[in-house]
């Protein structure tokens, strides 16, 4: 016991296990310090890790378009994959599909802005009875994409036929880049649905377009891309036509069955639609668009995107040149 | 079963029915969303929503009738409400029974003592009733120049029985209400005929501020369930939870200096029942004047209602337990007044009284002299379609939140002070935040207001559709495009993003064409083909011009006469299809951008911000929405069209 005012008197074995324990601390700190240290500060673009998209179209196939007037979309659809050899071609069993809607506004499927919720259920289920293992219905849309998925009927019909809705979050997104694109450089892009995909099915309706005077199956693939995508607009056709080389599908099928001929591309009164009765199924997807212009009154040529991707030969403009198959239910 | 344990289980139920509604207050069409839910059922038992809002109104709006129940139950049985049933106060006990587990008893005891300062909270109450008052003053002010005969005839006869009053000595009694009575209504009369009232005094609703049921919900929509969301779907976000994180973690924390210290000091809805349970048939109380001294009642005392000692019936919360602490059953709830006594009133002082009142009466007309309402209303200020006037919509909203957890978007986003002082926490919408506009065919906000701050709206009323064609869609606001920052306007870049997303029909956003000379576009032709030119000057960057939106136009030609421009190398140009006549070497040419300027049809935009949201401008939007030409206010119309 030590007096009151007076040092305790020196403990040699306490003064050393304070000692050590103070250099364990020192050491312990330095150590980290050192671990961690960086001497050259953070670079200016930090690049995560890019994907990239897989081709899912069948070198098999060849160039295919079938072309069925209607008014009821599940037979028309189902006449257009018969014309081209059936489902079956496309899907095998065991395939995970992605089908890639356009559910870009939160809109009512009468307005014909979306893909129509009956076409969707349609090929979802068509796709599971040829055997796929799974299908996967997904859009980055517009609108806010919980009311997009469910206003146009979309979600509903997509898991009544059994399909799955995968809607876009933040961790959806990688970036990927183009080949000598212009734009798509190391852009976030929509890929959490294509982890273990094996096929790609674009669903599209067709509509007007005041930037790049149509929205048709090209277009439709805008909406994988994510981050400030509108900036894009500036150069729409070289988008389209980048988006037509990054994305490779099993297939396309363009909806005609009612045309979005003014106001596009939200619509929003029966007065901008038009019942054109067409469906057009294919796997050239430059064929279909050029196809599908000729139901806005325009013709491919009016487009510079067709253009930009007959020229890089992703697909042929010149869509009579493909043995189309033509066809007709009532 | 014991009675506490009875309490704590209600405590529970009650708040996790809370907890439920907060979480379905989202739109959808799964049984956990807004599917019938009553969801607003905690805010309509709420008497001081009812109360304020009647005293702003003159109405009880649609489900805040349920707040009768409360009155009633509060009347016969005490604050129950506040021991059994609010979910604030449940989360007040349950921090403080945290904070004091480790204490001793005597220290227990001391922490729940009453205190002198649980006044405050009446005063609190009676501040904010005042500033809901000023419109009905107002009103009741009015008569005499409504009525002058009978205020003349009043006005004589009330001076006359004062100067009678005063020549005699009252000093207590019935008299002396009766002499305030009639001096006040000399006064009041006397001020009718002398000012217009209305300019004077007006009403504003605050008590959501504190209010603890507006307050719960607000903190648990924006702050804790807000947390969540981003696990679930996309990360929401609120503008002002800071402030509101701010209050609500600050008033939980209190209860580990002081246990239930919002309250025993703040809460004026525990103010408004302590109010109510005056005149209570059943009440806690000592059954004799002696015990044994032990004090374990007040061991847990949530009220601080002193039951050992004369207790304080205002204060008193009705947890029950003193009932189970008391070895001896001293403790009873019944008819029986304390055999100790009774402290029978809250403590208020009339002094105290007056200067809240008129600190409550004062402060609105002040705040408002800043103008908001009139000349210096702010155009930032968009809010919800179906939002009443701003004067009326102030004397409605309690900023529970409700509207902002319901929207879908996001879009509605409670106030810091763009609204003014008044205007804290209330919504206002901001197209940066969320994931897209004012949705076209959404109401839900309007559905799921509890005062109709936001006016339930029918989907044809909002779009003006069917019987509302004639007047025309509600509009929030209108956009404006600033073309200082533009893209087509400003620098040349083809875009309108915002004409694409315009969501009405016809589109509100439009388009006129205009073929613009790029910079450094007017060239000489040194060599030309049938379908490719090779020009003068800098040299071109490679495939800049071949995007499809560029020409090159022929000087002194036609109108029409220029061609699409396929492609182009550093001097070369080549064309998308060839001339009529190809031009000579050595003459001028233009090489044009074609751009779709944006304009505003203001008789169509609804100010949903659709394009303010979209627009690429990534920073200050080169489109943006401000309040002008709101349907709400006639005096904030923008053209004679619309």
């Amino acid at each position: 016991m030590s007096k009151p005012g007076r040092l305790n008197p020196l403990d040699r074995r306490d003064f050393i296990m304070r000692a050590a324990k103070a250099g364990a601390a020192i050491v312990a700190a330095g150590g980290v310090g050192l671990w961690l240290h960086d001497r050259k500060g953070p670079s200016a673009n930090v690049v995560g890790g890019t994907v990239t998209l897989p081709d899912f179209s069948l070198p098999s196939t060849g160039p295919k378009m079938s072309i069925v007037t209607g008014a009821d979309r599940v037979k028309t659809v189902n006449r257009a994959l018969a014309a081209l050899g059936g489902i079956e071609r496309f899907i095998k069993s065991g395939d995970r599909v992605v089908l890639k809607v356009n559910a870009a506004f939160a809109s009512p499927p009468a307005l014909s802005a979306t893909s129509h919720p009956d076409l969707v259920a349609e090929v979802a289920r068509l796709c599971l009875r040829a055997g796929a293992a799974s299908v996967i219905v997904t859009d980055n849309p517009i609108n806010d994409p919980q009311s997009c998925f469910t206003l146009t009927g979309i979600a509903r019909a997509a898991e009544s036929a059994g399909a799955k809705i995968t809607l876009p979050t933040p961790s959806s997104f990688k970036p990927t880049t183009l080949a000598d694109a212009a734009l798509i450089k190391n852009w976030p892009l929509l890929f959490e649905p294509f982890h273990g995909a094996t096929k790609l099915i674009g669903l599209a309706p067709v509509k007007d377009h005041h930037r790049s005077g149509a929205s048709l199956t090209m277009k439709n693939w805008y909406g994988l891309l994510g981050g400030r995508r509108n900036v894009f607009h500036q150069d729409i056709h070289t988008i389209i036509f980048e988006l037509a080389r990054l994305v490779r599908p099993t297939l396309v099928i363009l909806d005609g069955t009612t045309t979005m001929l003014t106001n596009g591309p939200t619509g929003g009164s029966l007065d901008d639609l038009k019942a054109t009765n067409t469906m057009i199924a294919s796997t050239d997807g430059v064929a279909a668009d050029a196809f599908g212009a000729t139901l806005l009154g325009k013709t491919a040529a009016s487009l510079p995107f067709i253009g930009k991707a007959a020229t890089a030969g992703l697909g042929t403009a010149d869509f009579e040149s493909l043995n189309l198959l033509r066809d007709h239910v009532d | 079963m014991s009675i506490v344990t009875v309490r704590r289980i209600a405590q529970i139920f009650f708040f996790s029915l809370f907890a439920w509604f907060c979480v379905v207050t989202t739109v959808g069409d799964h049984w956990w969303q807004l599917r019938g839910w009553p969801v607003n059922w905690l805010l309509q038992l709420d008497p001081l929503v009812a109360l304020g809002t009647l005293l702003t109104t003159r109405t009880v709006y649609a489900g805040l009738l349920w707040a009768l129940t409360t009155v009633a139950l509060t009347i016969l049985l005490g604050r129950f409400f506040c021991g059994w049933v609010c979910p604030f106060g449940a989360l007040h006990q349950f921090i403080g029974w945290l904070g004091r587990r480790r204490k001793k008893h005597a220290e227990r005891v001391a922490m729940n003592q009453y205190r002198n300062g649980q006044t405050i909270k009446y005063y609190i109450l009676i501040t904010m009733l005042a500033a809901a008052s000023g419109g009905l003053l107002a009103e009741l002010l009015q008569w005499p120049r409504e009525k002058p005969a009978v205020g003349l005839v009043v006005l004589v006869a009330s001076l006359a029985v004062t100067l009678w009053f005063a020549t005699r000595k009252v000093v207590d009694g019935w008299r002396k209400t009766a002499e305030w009575f009639v001096g006040l209504l000399f006064i009041g009369t006397a001020l009718g005929f002398l000012v217009r009232p209305e300019a004077l005094v007006a009403s504003s609703l605050q008590t959501g501020l504190l209010d603890p049921i507006p307050l719960i919900h607000r903190s648990m929509n924006l702050v804790i369930l807000a947390a969540f969301d981003g696990l679930a779907t996309a990360s929401r976000f609120y503008i002002a939870a800071w402030s509101i994180t701010a209050v609500f973690f600050a008033a939980l924390l209190l209860n580990l200096w002081i246990p239930r210290f919002y309250c025993r000091f703040v809460c004026p809805l525990g103010a408004l029942f302590g109010v109510l349970a005056h005149w209570t048939p059943l009440r806690i109380g000592k059954r004799q004047g002696e015990c044994s001294g032990c004090e374990l009642c007040e061991n847990n005392c949530e009220g601080a209602c002193d039951p050992f000692g004369k207790i304080h019936p205002h204060e008193c919360l009705l947890c029950m337990n003193c009932l189970r602490a008391c070895r001896q059953a001293q403790m009873t709830y019944g008819p029986r007044r304390s055999a100790v006594g009774e402290i029978p009133s809250p403590g208020l002082t009339r002094r105290g009284f007056l200067t809240a009142a008129v600190s409550g009466l004062a402060a609105v007309p002040a705040v408002r002299l800043a103008g908001l309402l009139n000349q210096n209303w702010n155009p930032g200020v968009v809010r919800p379609p179906g939002a009443l006037a701003e004067e009326d919509f102030l004397q409605r909203c309690i900023k529970c939140g409700q509207c902002m957890r319901a929207c879908p978007t996001n879009v509605i986003q409670p106030a810091t002070l763009k609204a003014g002082w008044e205007g804290l926490w209330t919504p206002i919408l901001n197209f940066r935040v969320g994931t897209s506009g004012c949705q076209l065919n959404c109401i839900a906000c309007g559905q799921v207001c509890p005062t109709a701050a936001i006016r339930s709206l029918s989907l044809d009323e909002k779009l003006g559709r069917g019987g509302f064609t004639e007047r025309g869609p509600i509009r929030m606001g209108t956009a404006f495009v600033d073309r200082g920052r533009c893209l087509p306007w400003a620098m040349d870049e083809p875009c309108i993003v915002c004409q694409e997303n315009c969501p009405v029909s016809p589109k509100a956003i439009y388009v006129r064409e205009e073929f613009q000379v790029v910079r450094d576009g007017a060239r000489t032709i040194t060599a030309a083909a049938a379908d490719s030119l090779t020009l003068d000057g800098a040299a071109l960057r490679p495939g800049r011009l071949g995007t499809g939106d560029y020409f090159v136009g022929l000087e002194n030609a036609a109108a029409g006469e220029r061609r699409l421009i396929a492609d182009n190398s550093g001097q070369d140009v080549k064309l998308a299809g060839p001339w009529t006549a190809a031009p000579a070497a050595g003459s001028r040419i233009f090489i044009e951008v074609r751009l779709q300027k944006p304009y505003i049809d203001p008789a169509r935009c609804t100010g949903c911000g659709v394009c303010e949201h979209e627009c690429p401008v990534n920073g200050l939007r080169a489109i943006r929405v401000s309040a002008e030409n709101e349907s709400r206010n006639k005096r904030h119309s923008l053209t004679t069209r619309a």
